[in-house]
């Protein structure tokens, strides 16, 4: 899941953002692994996660086949954790991210608790992540590190486009969409909190942190970079 | 990816959600268009744009007659109104593309969604790095860019040549025709995905110098590279082996992956010869 290593920002914007998945390995412990699966997601919901997903069927907010065209008047923007967890098929990847240090590290306790036997791993700061596996009483068994982005950078849009957009690493919210949402929310046609919801539909995986995204379409409102 | 042009009604929301920014409204047929060249077969557009089944006739005769006005009608900018979107039947080459750029489809080669590679997040269990081993994620078109695989293989020749080891659980070294060389395969060239992962391993000695070569070639790749580094910690979780390299190297690591050990073997283990499967419960 290196959709979620590469988000950029600096150590401190990444506050507001915690991610802990669990991970099946094919041949090794994919097995009867759905229940896992949905326990581990289970056990993140007391914590009061701001999206839950799978890379097979999306996060807890997703876009419809069949909308009424009385949505775009009145839209339900209600996350749907419930779906993501009854939804889960296949041995992949879930995904809980968490607004706040103190959450994370309690979750994380808990599901190192459930010895679940899955490999769990948690992308945020390096310093974020430290403290919360010291907490969880956890000694940690391989680390990545994010070296940033190199080569063409002149190819890349400015920083606060680039932090909405790389909050799906796969590339699903396109830096248009998300420059787009910044100038809706400039132009007041949008709400931040409606800004945010266009956009974590797009995210294939649950791993877009929409308090994050909330927090950065705030900040540019008042000055874009 | 195709638009239906009997369906699409210009509204353009579509040419926002690209990531590639392979959609626009041509303005001779008056219909969104997809640049096929550009088209990285990612489908965000197919899988996340919300979709209405409003009839397309009536939705032009309504634009037409705000435009009149010149009033501009405000939807909801995530929506395809009339369903226009409809996937290709892809044939080989181009489903390369869709393979390395849709998150939901799985690499057949690896059986693993995204971008087909597992790197340490399961290394618990896998132990594709071992102690005194760093793992390197080279990712090329990431973020929103886009590479053509001509452009890495030009990095592929480059880490071949100095005689690193391409993992093998990883469907970009798939794609090569000699391991040993980097060479790609002649006829996926002149594909272009969303990203790629490069992936190698080699000692720990040698990290320094794998990241020189990378800062060397990537100039010679018209994209963005991200870089990844992985490592092993030590008995008690610490690692203070590669993060003191790249603090040298003059990197400031803001943010990192980490993997809690907590993964164990369950799989049913065949016995040799018998056919029969027993449980084994191995600690990671």
């Amino acid at each position: 899941m290196t959709n979620t290593l590469h988000r950029y920002g600096s150590a401190e914007s990444f506050d507001d953002d915690y991610i802990v998945f669990a991970t099946p390995s094919n041949g090794k412990n994919d097995v009867d692994s759905i229940p896992k699966l949905k326990k581990f997601l289970e056990m993140a919901l007391p914590f009061k996660p701001v999206n839950i997903g799978d890379p097979v069927h999306g996060g807890a907010l997703r876009p419809s086949r069949e909308l009424q065209t009385s949505a775009n008047w009145k839209r339900d923007f209600t996350p749907d954790f419930r779906a993501v967890i009854d939804g889960i098929n296949e041995p992949a990847s879930v995904v809980a991210i968490f607004d706040n240090q103190l959450a994370a590290e309690q979750f994380l306790k808990v599901a190192a608790e459930a010895d679940l036997g899955l490999s769990v791993n948690m992308s945020a700061s390096v310093e974020g992540a430290e403290e919360c596996f010291k907490f969880a009483g956890i000694t940690r068994h391989s680390v990545g590190y994010s070296l940033g982005f190199e080569g063409a950078t002149e190819k890349l849009p400015n920083t606060q486009i680039l932090t909405l957009s790389t909050m799906c690493g796969h590339g699903m919210i396109s830096s248009s969409l998300a420059k787009k949402m910044v100038d809706w929310v400039k132009e007041g046609r949008r709400t931040p909190e409606e800004a945010v919801t266009y956009m974590t539909r797009f995210c294939s995986c649950g791993v877009f942190n929409p308090v994050r995204a909330k927090r950065v379409l705030e900040e540019a409102r008042k000055k874009m970079e | 990816m195709k638009i239906n042009p009997d369906k699409c009604v210009a509204c353009g929301n579509c040419t926002y959600v690209c990531p590639m920014g392979a959609i626009y409204i041509d303005p001779v047929i008056k219909r969104a268009t997809i640049n096929r060249d550009e088209c990285v077969e990612c489908y965000a557009c197919y899988n996340g744009l919300s979709v209405e089944h409003m009839n397309p006739s009536l939705v032009r005769t309504v634009r037409k007659i705000l435009q009149l006005g010149r009033v501009r009608f405000d939807p909801e900018p995530d929506v395809c109104p009339t369903a226009a979107f409809e996937p290709d039947e892809l044939q080989w080459p181009r489903v390369i593309r869709r393979a390395f750029s849709d998150p939901r489809a799985t690499h057949e080669s690896t059986g693993v969604q995204g971008r087909g590679t597992e790197e340490v997040k399961t290394n618990d269990v896998t132990h594709r790095v071992k102690e005194g081993e760093v793992g390197f994620t080279i990712e090329f078109g990431r973020p929103g860019v886009g590479v053509w695989l001509r452009d890495i293989q030009k990095m592929t020749w480059a880490l071949a040549k100095a005689g690193v080891a391409f993992e093998k659980k990883n469907p970009f070294t798939l794609l090569m025709t000699d391991v040993t060389t980097g060479t790609l395969r002649e006829d996926v060239l002149n594909e272009k995905v969303m990203s790629a992962i490069v992936e190698i391993k080699v000692g720990v000695e040698r990290t320094e110098e794998i990241i020189q070569l990378v800062h060397r070639v990537e100039k010679e790749v018209n994209t963005v590279v991200s870089l990844g580094v992985g490592t092993r910690c030590d008995e008690h979780g610490d690692e203070n082996v590669v993060a003191p390299i790249l603090k040298r190297l003059g990197y400031k690591i803001e943010r990192a992956k980490t993997n809690m050990g907590l993964g164990k073997i369950t799989n049913p283990v065949e016995v040799k010869g018998t056919g029969q499967k027993i449980e084994l419960v191995k600690e990671g």
